[in-house]
């Protein structure tokens, strides 16, 4: 991948001129996150991927997928995304947003072309290397292909634009959810399930809204700042005047005390997102509160919906919070009051008491979202802007992990209370607790944090924005 | 014909400007908007 050459996906071509309006990049960025969040509305396939030889969701054929071959589709997504963001994490800082926006929507787009023949030939292999492999390398691609182009733009805010984008991953599940069941519902006669058809028509959708990102992106010129801009250092003294490469920066302890501080806030947050539906209805049922007034199926279903809104605005809130409290400051809050809510849940929930029970997880997930948006614009104070996207790449590798095993500890914890023969709170309660016990360990790495020595910053000056590597 | 390598994208004045602000801003904003929108009439179903 040349630089020297002229095509309109280079770095190069996306210099921004004199005057050019730094609010349009947020929602370039945006296009590319709302997009790739439908990776988090996967489970709505995962009945009718069950099912597409019976063509009845409650009674799969023998030949039918089981949930467990379904489920692995998603987790190989997963980790492709922290794999690809590591990997191409240097390749994109070399040839900037826009080649690399590409390479996501073709990624991405073509993961639901292949995935769809999968579903057509009934071939799980198929759907592995589509949805699960090509897609999740777009995802990777795509999630941090603007981080570190808001980062140059918005150096003064850098909490808010990022915090913008990455709210917008959250908010693409919220699209593609009720957008994949009516497709669905529009294709079922057509195909098994619609399932194939709508990935073919996802693929297309999202192909052409992620153009839309890929032509509209742009680097600010090497010599840009904000009018009025003069760097801040007052919050603290991890905010370096240096800049680190992404291959010096994972030879800091820094780096890999936010790898934990990032595994352990997602492997908690998963702890709530993946017991939500059962865990509300299991402590809050009939049998607890009373003939007709335990929390039903739908009411389960919108404390799910409620979730995810907080997940969404955490991402936007607590990012931007950070600008004025500084990132370690910020992340002291996500682990303190974390381990006091996650601690308090199995008490609410043995008192009967919803409405804190619902808060107290409202504001666990908004931090949960709120983790993940602020972890770049941390790496920017750490290591500077020179490969921040790339040390973003490679700190993703911690999500991927916590993808993996956040539900296995969840599931072990929950089985093995049930096997002991507890119910409704008290099954949950290990899981909480266990949760709890995570979030110390990310509050004690996020302690542990200095500034970055300098022997690890690149000697001389680089070029970290426009004129290319 | 393409432009030299370096050369900056061009730049709008302020009405186009304005104008291409509020067209970016609805392209993301309408479809965010309404994703939220089915999820929280989702949500209501809990206090239901």
């Amino acid at each position: 991948m040349a630089d020297n050459s002229t095509s309109l996906l280079d770095r190069s071509r996306t210099v921004a001129g004199p005057g050019y309006n730094r609010w349009l990049i947020p929602p370039a960025a945006l296009a590319i996150h709302l997009a790739i969040g439908q990776a988090y509305a996967f489970s709505v396939f995962k009945k009718p991927l069950g099912a597409l030889l019976s063509g009845d969701v409650d009674h799969p054929a023998a030949g039918d997928w089981t949930p467990g071959q379904i489920g692995w589709i998603f987790s190989i997504a997963i980790v492709l995304l922290g794999l690809s963001a590591a990997i191409f994490g240097k390749w994109l800082e070399r040839v900037g947003p826009r080649k690399a926006m590409m390479a996501a929507a073709l990624c991405f787009s073509g993961g639901f072309f292949v995935g769809a023949l999968g579903v057509k030939l009934h071939s799980l292999a198929l759907l592995y290397f589509g949805y699960g492999f090509m897609g999740g390398i777009g995802l990777g691609i795509g999630y941090i292909s603007p981080v570190s182009t808001l980062i140059k733009w918005f150096p003064d805010r850098k909490g808010v634009a990022t915090g913008m984008a990455i709210m917008g991953f959250g908010g693409g599940a919220m699209i593609a959810s009720p957008l994949s069941v009516a497709l669905m519902a529009h294709f079922k006669d057509t195909a098994p399930m619609g399932v194939a058809p709508t990935f073919i028509t996802l693929g297309i959708i999202y192909f052409i809204f992620m153009q839309f990102g890929v032509w509209t992106i742009r680097v600010p010129a090497d010599d840009w700042t904000p009018a009025g801009y003069v760097p801040n250092t007052e919050h603290s003294a991890l905010i370096t005047s240096g800049n680190v490469s992404a291959d010096n920066a994972i030879k800091t302890p820094q780096f890999w005390l936010l790898w934990v501080v990032l595994l352990m806030n997602v492997t908690a947050g998963i702890g709530v997102l993946e017991t939500a539906s059962p865990l509300i209805q299991d402590t809050f049922s009939d049998k607890a509160m009373g003939p007709g007034r335990g929390v039903t199926a739908a009411a389960a279903a919108g404390f799910v919906g409620l979730l995810s809104l907080f997940n969404l605005l955490g991402r936007f809130f607590w990012s931007s919070a950070s600008d004025k409290l500084g990132r370690k400051p910020t992340y002291m809050i996500y682990f303190g009051l974390g381990v006091l809510l996650y601690a308090l849940i199995p008490t609410l929930g043995h008192n009967l008491q919803l409405g804190l029970f619902v808060a107290a997880a409202c504001v666990i997930i908004s931090m949960y979202g709120g983790g993940f948006a602020t972890v770049p614009a941390y790496l920017s104070d750490l290591f500077g802007k020179y490969q921040v996207g790339a040390i973003h790449g490679r700190l993703l590798t911690a999500w991927s992990t916590a993808g993996v095993l956040g539900p296995v500890i969840v599931n072990y914890l929950h089985e093995s209370r049930k096997a002991e023969g507890f119910t409704g709170a008290a099954a949950y309660q290990s899981v909480f607790y266990t949760m709890a016990g995570l979030l110390v360990v990310g509050f004690l790495a996020n302690l542990a944090v200095t500034a970055v020595n300098q022997r690890y910053f690149e000697k001389g000056p680089v070029a970290v924005a426009a004129g290319g590597h | 014909m393409n432009p030299q390598p370096n050369s900056p994208a061009p730049t709008a004045d302020g009405a186009s400007s304005g104008l291409s602000l509020a067209i970016a801003w609805l392209f993301v904003g309408i479809p965010l908007l309404w994703g939220v929108s089915q999820t929280f009439i989702k949500a209501l179903t809990l206090f239901k």
